[in-house]
């Protein structure tokens, strides 16, 4: 009980020194809360995807295409429930600024295999009826001023020219970390344009996009999916869409790494604050400890106030910054859309940031408690006089 | 005097500091008693080894050879943890700064002592109120330091000092941070504490006033004594 | 009357453990500062290098990338009979035709997949890009199914070694070469005879054409020029612009989230000399009612703390500029998003850099320093006598 006053009081002996390191904790903590939501992000796709869905595309590289002929012989492949065509259209609204992801696909397959994509049954019909129809997400509608029925029109950057669409869904998410930034169109539209366009790039697809009976058999059907086009014009490579988000994280993982590496630069920056604080404070309170000891306190009963203090001070700044990390979020997630479909901090961040602001109050209480602790009261107590 | 109320017994004490490679010595081969009941003062010039001797005394400071034997027991065997424990229940402390807890008031200063006890709530606000009585700072208790002045300050560390009722008494110029009226003061109430409640007091200073009020005196001089 | 230097200096060396936490804490801080604009300038350095600024590289309009664009091949002799392209020693013209494309290798080792480029070059690519030259082996003969790469590719893909194959368009392609295009971004592709690579990957037309001009400065008339002809779906740029656009994203990216951090981490920096300082004042209270009685001035006790905080901030930036430097040892390669292909590229230390870090400190230094200095300075002398 008296420990518990002890270190209270003690925290606040200097209010400003205090207010001073609490602040600095909590930036820190607020950073690196931020910094790993990022880096949990990045592998946001990976983690949303379905293992129920394939994922085919030219085993050359995503630039090559495969030939919409491919369709059906993959649909009667066993254990293949639903395959369908879609493809990366890299189109750009009225500037480069207004990034979005936008994909030709096959308006059924798309209903079918994309169940985390909420629209209305009357979406839905429109969606399946209009050739130039698109459906969009509900944060990109919301960020373009786009209403159902608006049109839009997209400048081709791999297929050139000016793309006319009429919004006839506005999607929703199924869950919260579901992408709600992305535009997709008719597969058909797409084609129908090359083939009177550029014959020569029509009937081709980027990836098909294919359901499977059972999860458990996804790998089966992959290998049996790229077996029946071995050695042909075009051969395919199947992965599940989880395998093949991840070969397009794992691309950008140097920049994800030294992210992390920065996130843990900052705990050890306010580490050394905190610590240089901590031992600040001890020093100036010696004789104090001395005195205690001096009264038949214990050296572990010194040892805790120091420590106790030092984690205190440190718990305070990391709950604050964790509070604040909810709000910096919200702020990101609504400035900084184009780039952050969602910017969900999740309990794991929670855990981790309270786990480091601990770290901070353990590591900068080391060397001010064991001098606290081992500190001779004769020595302690000539330092006053 | 008979050997029976000696209640500190100090034979063959040496101790010597480091300062740097070299070894200066502190105390030569001290040996003298004190008897139950004593007001005594250490005196002598700056560095004669007077607060040292006081700190072997109150077992804050461990000797180099010799033994020194309190009440029966011979603190220079015990160590740094028992050393603690018996300080707690043996010997009550005045310092010449006071050295309280800037963050407690001066009743929670006074109950640190019992912290370390079995006493209940109830039990130690008894004995805080008692030892804060004989200081007379009833009325201030639940000040901070530093709202109280020099020789308040100094009451209230020898409130702290008896609270646990402790057989001995350490004093390391306890008057010398004080102005007159208040040195005299603490003076009045040690003798009191000497005659009413058969403390024994060992008490270093520079003081000649304070010395007055000391039955007897001790000189050190470069760590010998030269008296007595 | 002013305060001699050496005072502030002895104040850090008495406290010698608190000065070297703080400078610490700021080194680490200036680090990161330092290291973002190490990167940028990397970044820049290898895409400038990767360009010449006398060459002119011609893609289909709209197209951002060469991967993405295609050249019909009437569309690619019409540029080619423009005049004002130069003429090569060997009396022809300095023109290649190109095809871009990714294919997808794994890594040695990890197994993990990467897109790296493959070019298809004619004769006179090697001529129009002089950074690029043969370091082992052969130059691949034209119509054969030989391969050579990149330094960078060689190290680090599977199949990609000198005599080693790699399987792609239904044919195995035999690398004779190895070539080194040092910090620039050809560093990192696979080059082949373009007509070859046209007919394995079964593409009928070129993905870009680059050529040098006759009379640089006539390059705005012969943009005009290009991009006016209704048969010319095609936009003209000068190679080091078109590089540069190419990693914007990228670049942007890299400069928001380093600029971000560094505002964030100078918050804890400046929080940690600020604290220092203001021990500094408290502690030397009683010294600072002595110096004010001595006769020095406030303001010269201001500047004496002040100083201090500088010191602070200047070892605090020798320090982390001193351990950025090593960073130049590392290089990052990763996925360029508009391209889809590798992007390697190091940190680069320049002297600009490198004054604009310490300078930062200083005013880390400054910032943490400046309350706490102002409070020592407004100490009364009567009140600072009292305390001590």
């Amino acid at each position: 009980m008296f420990m518990v006053k002890y270190i209270l009081r003690n925290a606040f002996r200097h209010k400003l020194r205090a207010l001073l390191t609490v602040t600095g904790v909590a930036i820190a903590i607020l950073a690196f809360g931020l910094l790993r939501t990022l880096v949990g992000l990045w592998y946001l796709g990976v983690e949303s995807s379905s293992s129920t869905r394939l994922v085919a595309r030219n085993a050359i590289s995503l630039v090559f295409s495969l030939p919409i002929s491919y369709k059906e012989r993959i649909r009667q492949i066993p254990g293949v429930t639903k395959a369908g065509a879609m493809s990366w259209f890299g189109g750009i609204y009225i500037s480069e600024k207004n990034f979005f992801p936008n994909f030709a696909i096959e308006p059924q397959a798309f209903l079918d295999l994309y169940p985390e994509f909420l629209l209305s049954p009357e979406e839905q019909k429109g969606f399946l009826l209009d050739r130039q129809g698109a459906v969009v997400g509900r944060k990109l509608a919301a960020k373009q001023g786009w209403k159902l029925g608006d049109r839009v029109i997209l400048k081709g950057t791999i297929y050139p020219g000016q793309w006319d669409f009429v919004i006839r869904g506005i999607y929703r998410g199924a869950q919260r970390s579901t992408d709600e930034t992305q535009f997709f169109f008719n597969w058909d539209y797409l084609n129908e344009t090359l083939r009177r366009t550029i014959p020569r790039r029509a009937d081709q697809t980027g990836i098909y996009i294919i359901g499977v009976s059972k999860p458990e058999k996804a790998a089966e059907v992959a290998q049996a999916i790229d077996l029946t086009f071995k050695n042909s014009l075009a051969e395919t490579m199947t992965e599940t869409e989880k395998a093949f988000q991840l070969s397009f994280v794992s691309m950008t993982e140097a920049i994800m790494i030294a992210i992390k590496i920065v996130s843990y630069v900052v705990i050890v920056i306010i580490m050394v604050v905190a610590a240089n604080t901590m031992a600040m404070t001890a020093r100036e309170r010696i004789a104090e400890y001395a005195t205690l000891k001096t009264l038949g306190f214990q050296w572990y009963h010194v040892a805790g106030a120091v420590f106790g203090e030092s984690l205190f001070i440190a718990a305070l700044g990391g709950i604050a910054g964790i509070f604040g990390t909810f709000p910096a979020a919200g702020v990101i997630e609504t400035e900084l859309s184009q780039f952050f479909p969602s910017f969900q901090v999740t309990a794991t961040t929670i855990v981790l940031q309270m786990t480091a602001a601990v770290l901070v109050g353990t590591t900068a209480a080391i060397f001010p408690t064991w001098r606290a602790a081992t500190i001779r009261i004769a020595d302690g107590l000539r330092r006053i006089g | 005097m008979a050997a029976t109320s000696d209640i500190v017994t100090i034979r063959n004490v040496t101790k010597s500091y480091r300062r740097g490679n070299q070894l200066v010595p502190v105390l030569e081969d001290i040996s003298f008693d004190i008897h139950s009941g004593e007001f005594l003062a250490l005196m002598g010039p700056s560095g004669s080894g007077k607060s040292t001797l006081l700190n072997l005394i109150a077992g804050i400071d461990k000797v180099d050879s010799g033994s020194i034997i309190i009440g029966g027991c011979e603190i220079t065997t015990l160590n740094e943890t028992e050393l603690a424990g018996w300080r707690a229940v043996n010997v009550g402390f005045v310092f010449q700064f006071y050295n309280l807890i800037p963050v407690l008031t001066a009743y929670e200063n006074v109950e640190l002592p019992l912290l370390l006890t079995r006493l209940s709530r109830r039990e130690r606000r008894e004995h805080v109120e008692a030892a804060l009585e004989i200081v007379s700072l009833t009325d201030r208790m639940d000040h901070r330091p530093s709202q109280l002045s020099g020789g308040q300050q100094q009451r209230v560390a020898v409130a702290r000092a008896i609270v646990t009722d402790p057989a001995i008494l350490v004093a390391d110029e306890p008057t010398g941070d004080l102005d007159r009226v208040s040195a005299g003061e603490i003076l009045s109430l040690m003798d009191h504490l000497v005659q009413d409640f058969h403390k024994t007091i060992i008490m270093v200073t520079h003081d000649p006033r304070a010395a007055e009020k000391a039955h007897s005196i001790r000189h050190l001089e470069k760590g010998l004594l030269t008296d007595g | 009357m002013k305060i001699p230097l050496s005072y502030s200096m002895r104040n850090l060396l008495t406290r010698r453990m608190t000065t070297l936490l703080t400078a610490s804490g700021m080194a680490l801080v200036v680090m990161v500062f330092a290291a973002t604009l190490m990167l940028t300038d990397g970044l820049q350095k290898t895409l400038v290098a990767t360009g010449s600024p006398d060459n002119v590289i011609v893609i289909r309009k709209g197209a951002q990338t060469e991967v993405q664009s295609g050249v019909e091949r009437q569309q690619a002799n019409l540029v080619e009979s423009l005049p004002g392209i130069a003429i090569g020693s060997d009396g022809s013209r300095l023109l290649a035709k190109e095809l871009v494309v990714l294919i997808n290798l794994p890594k040695r080792g990890s197994n993990k997949p990467s897109n790296v480029v493959i070019r298809g070059t004619s004769p006179a690519s090697l001529a129009l890009r002089p950074q690029v030259r043969l370091v082992e082996g052969r130059m691949p003969r034209s119509g054969s199914s030989e391969i050579m790469t990149g330094s960078g590719i060689a190290r680090r893909f599977q199949g990609t070694g000198i005599g080693e194959h790699l399987r792609f368009g239904m044919r195995d392609w035999t690398v004779v070469g190895i070539f080194d295009g040092g910090t620039t971004g050809f560093n990192s592709e696979v080059w082949g005879d373009v007509d070859q690579l046209m007919q394995a990957f079964r593409r009928p037309v070129y993905s870009s054409m680059l050529f040098r001009l006759a009379d640089s400065s006539r390059f705005d008339r012969f943009k005009e020029l290009v991009e006016s002809d209704p048969r010319l779906t095609l936009e003209a740029k000068r190679e080091p612009r078109y590089y540069l656009d190419q990693s914007e994203a990228m670049a942007k990216f890299l400069n928001i989230l380093g600029m971000t951090l560094t505002i964030i981490f100078s918050l804890g920096a400046i929080i940690g000399a600020m604290i220092t300082m203001y021990a500094s004042v408290a502690n030397r209270v009683g010294e600072i009612g002595t110096l004010r009685a001595l006769g020095f001035r406030r303001s010269s006790i201001l500047a004496a703390f002040l100083a201090e905080a500088l010191i602070l901030g200047l070892i605090g930036g020798l320090a982390g500029v001193f351990c950025a430097s090593f960073l130049q040892l590392i290089t990052i390669s990763t996925m360029n998003w508009q391209t889809f292909s590798e992007l390697s590229f190091s940190f680069s230390l320049t002297p600009v850099t490198a004054l604009v870090s310490i300078v930062f400190s200083l005013f880390m230094g400054l910032a943490g320093g400046l309350i706490p200095a102002l409070r020592a300075g407004r100490i009364s002398i009567v009140d600072a006598l009292r305390e001590s």
